[in-house]
């Protein structure tokens, strides 16, 4: 097989990575500061996308890509608000339960408000067609997408290393008891973070819409690979996951490329070897509140 | 030990009391007791979560528009229908649910699913209380040969007559001989057997088959196989894909824009509309479409769209059509008797199943006969954002026996032991 194939499914493993990266990172950086399994993550990723295409035929596809994932960030804080921080202190288990049932209302109401087909949504006419570079050929809509989620990224990694709030949310990540302790609220900074990572979700949400089906259960698919992204790159490291998601990607595309049947059982495979060598995930911190 | 006792003191008095109560009303107010059980009861059961959720939906619509007309015409023999809907998820709880409907919902009938696994567990249900199962959108071949049963009818048409359906295109279009192909197969029960029957076809009229590749059913990112049908470079590209699989697969392979024609063996409404205009593509063949236009067929869609605000899919019409079919089964037979009911249903009798041409179920396998058709992109801007494409003319022709589509006894044998 010439080199060049091999590249391209090499390639086209990490933009699928930066998808699951989008995703599981919010996840991760909820966790790591509130301890709240966010089990709705998926499906404020599926309103991110329902949003962009009602919103989208009316204020037309740029301004609707601006607007639809800071509506679903404002949720995402509306949520903590209302109900996350209830749970901070609690039983895990408590939000667990909780945020699988907000998962199953939001689902449901999608559902009851939009029917259970996909929706209509293509990628808009000035992103249509190919590059090419030799042998070498991507739709632009990837590579823009590529653009899009590696500026958020590096966005939030200067958030989280060179600001103030950065310096807040790492620390709380490490010690909350402590920043406490120094009397620095961590209230507010929780709301923001639940934006920023809810938000991130409803991006990914928008940007997956014109190339997969919009229905009400398409989160499903990619909250697990996204948990998988989580628990291989280790709680608390901005890195580790970056890694795992990247990771997670390339070995799904090769597998869909080279064993198809062993894609969705590939992730699970990586996880349990990073587990077995490395049980906190390849990159996790020495979390106080977990040890 | 004392509670488990009470407990059983209870059930046995409670019990006694029931019975004895049950006994004093049937004696005192028999008219009451008949009044009770004077509507026919409909179990309809089919997937309306997961990746086959979007084409329940429509079942759902489907078998609801039914029974109110039915209702509205004055129902069944003197008696209306009453409908019980329950999402049948996977063939576990499509069991289990199938079984309380029989036993303590008391159902007269069975209709619905989509899943063939499902289907097969409906109908094992079914056949055990002896009831008819319609069922509404399963292909596997296997259900109408090794595992058909007395009980179970089939609305939909099977693997074979969909690949015969497409493939007599193909073979029109020169798709076929000396052409390189690849497969994509959703990975279940259903694609296997679609794979099978597609590649049998294949293999007889001379295609050169390149590789298969089965996709787990819950895959939502397909660029790793549009990327390697771009290295592999065939002349055709065959999905045997379901569900949101198909739909997912549309968009991402028009998005990368490949010039190797795309056809396939199943295909539902449902995944045209939710590929939207621009990302449809290719031949597929359909049970029916909206476009049609035998006067019933326009009848339906119109009742349907006014019902429901959009217009019927290929599913939509199965699950209608078994309560119709159900309908002048009991009005002309005057019976609800099962074994009757069967006797009608196998006697040859022409239904309309709103096509240009009558239906019948074959005596021998239960499979219902039709016309079929095949769907192509429309050409130049869509009317609307429905007729995303155009549907051919019947197959098989006017002037073919409707057999030629489904497999022979030879090729499919069913026995109804």
């Amino acid at each position: 097989m010439p080199f060049i194939f091999l590249a391209e499914q090499v390639l086209n493993g990490l933009l699928l990575g930066v998808y699951y990266l989008l995703i599981a990172l919010g996840l991760s950086i909820i966790f790591s500061l509130g301890g709240i399994v966010n089990l709705a993550h998926g499906a404020l990723f599926a309103v991110g996308a329902y949003l962009m295409v009602q919103i989208a035929p009316i204020v037309g596809y740029l301004p609707a890509f601006a607007i639809s994932p800071i509506v679903v960030a404002i949720l995402g804080m509306v949520l903590e608000r209302l109900f996350f921080r209830r749970f901070y202190k609690a039983d895990p288990v408590l939000s667990l339960l909780f945020t699988f049932g907000l998962a199953m209302i939001l689902e449901q109401a999608l559902r009851m408000a939009f029917g259970a087909s996909p929706l209509q949504f293509n990628i808009p006419q000035f992103l249509r067609g190919q590059a090419s570079l030799g042998d070498f050929m991507y739709p632009y809509y990837r590579i823009g997408m590529l653009a899009v989620a590696l500026s958020v990224l590096l966005g939030l990694w200067a958030l989280l290393h060179k600001t103030a709030f950065g310096k807040v949310v790492r620390a709380g990540i490490h010690d909350a008891e402590m920043v406490r302790a120094l009397g620095i609220s961590l209230s507010p900074v929780l709301t923001a973070v639940c934006g920023i990572g809810i938000g991130m979700a409803g991006l990914a949400g928008v940007l997956l819409a014109p190339i997969t089906g919009v229905h009400p259960a398409m989160g499903h698919e990619i909250m697990t690979a996204a948990f998988v992204v989580v628990v291989i790159g280790g709680l608390g490291s901005f890195w580790g996951v970056v890694i795992a998601a990247l990771l997670v990607g390339v070995i799904r595309g090769l597998t869909s490329f080279f064993v198809p049947p062993a894609s969705e059982a590939s992730l699970y495979l990586l996880m349990l070897i990073v587990l077995l060598l490395r049980p906190r995930g390849l990159m996790g911190e020495r979390m106080e509140r977990l040890e | 030990m004392k509670n488990e006792n009470t407990h059983q003191l209870n059930v046995e008095r409670r019990t006694v009391m029931g019975a004895a109560a049950a006994g004093a009303t049937a004696l005192a107010f028999p008219a009451i007791l008949k009044a009770q059980s004077n509507t026919y009861k409909i179990g309809h059961l089919t997937p309306r979560t997961g990746f086959l959720g979007p084409m329940g939906e429509y079942a759902v619509m489907g078998v609801q528009l039914g029974v109110d007309e039915i209702n509205a015409a004055g129902g069944v023999a003197g008696r209306k229908l009453e409908l019980l809907m329950e999402d049948s998820v996977n063939p576990q709880t499509a069991s289990s649910k199938a079984q309380r409907m029989v036993e303590r919902d008391r159902v007269d009938i069975l209709i619905g699913e989509i899943s063939s696994a499902s289907g097969l567990a409906i109908s094992q249900v079914a056949t055990r209380a002896q009831k008819i199962f319609m069922q509404t959108g399963c292909n596997s071949d296997d259900l109408r040969g090794k595992s058909c049963s007395r009980y179970m009818f089939h609305l939909e048409a099977n693997n074979s007559m969909y690949v015969r359906t497409v493939g007599r295109a193909l073979l029109r279009d020169n798709m076929v001989k000396g052409k390189r192909w690849m497969a994509f197969t959703a990975d279940y029960a259903f694609g296997h057997d679609l794979f099978e029957k597609t590649k049998r076809f294949m293999d007889e009229n001379g295609a050169i088959f390149v590789s298969n590749d089965m996709i787990p059913t819950d895959a939502t990112e397909f660029s790793p196989m549009i990327l390697k049908i771009r290295q592999q470079k065939p002349d055709l590209v065959m999905s045997n894909l379901a569900g949101n699989q198909t739909t997912n697969f549309m968009k991402q392979y028009r998005e990368f824009n490949l010039p190797v024609p795309l056809a396939g063996a199943d295909l539902n409404g449902a995944s045209i509309w939710g590929a939207g205009e621009g990302s449809f593509s290719g031949l597929w063949p359909m049970i029916w479409t909206h476009q049609l236009q035998a006067p019933s067929a326009k009848a339906f869609t119109s009742a349907f769209t006014k019902r429901w605000g959009r217009p019927p899919d290929n599913q939509a019409i199965a699950d209608y059509l078994a309560v119709k079919i159900l309908a002048r089964a009991i009005n002309e037979t005057k019976s609800t008797d099962t074994q009757t009911l069967i006797k009608f249903l196998e006697s040859g009798v022409r239904f309309d199943v709103l096509r240009g041409r009558e239906g019948y179920f074959r005596p021998w396998d239960h499979q219902l006969l039709f016309e079929m058709y095949t769907v192509t992109p429309v050409a130049g801007k869509p009317a609307n954002k429905w007729d995303l494409f155009t549907t051919s003319a019947p197959v098989p022709g006017p002037n073919e026996s409707l057999e030629v589509l489904a497999p022979s006894q030879k090729e499919n044998a069913c026995t109804f032991a």
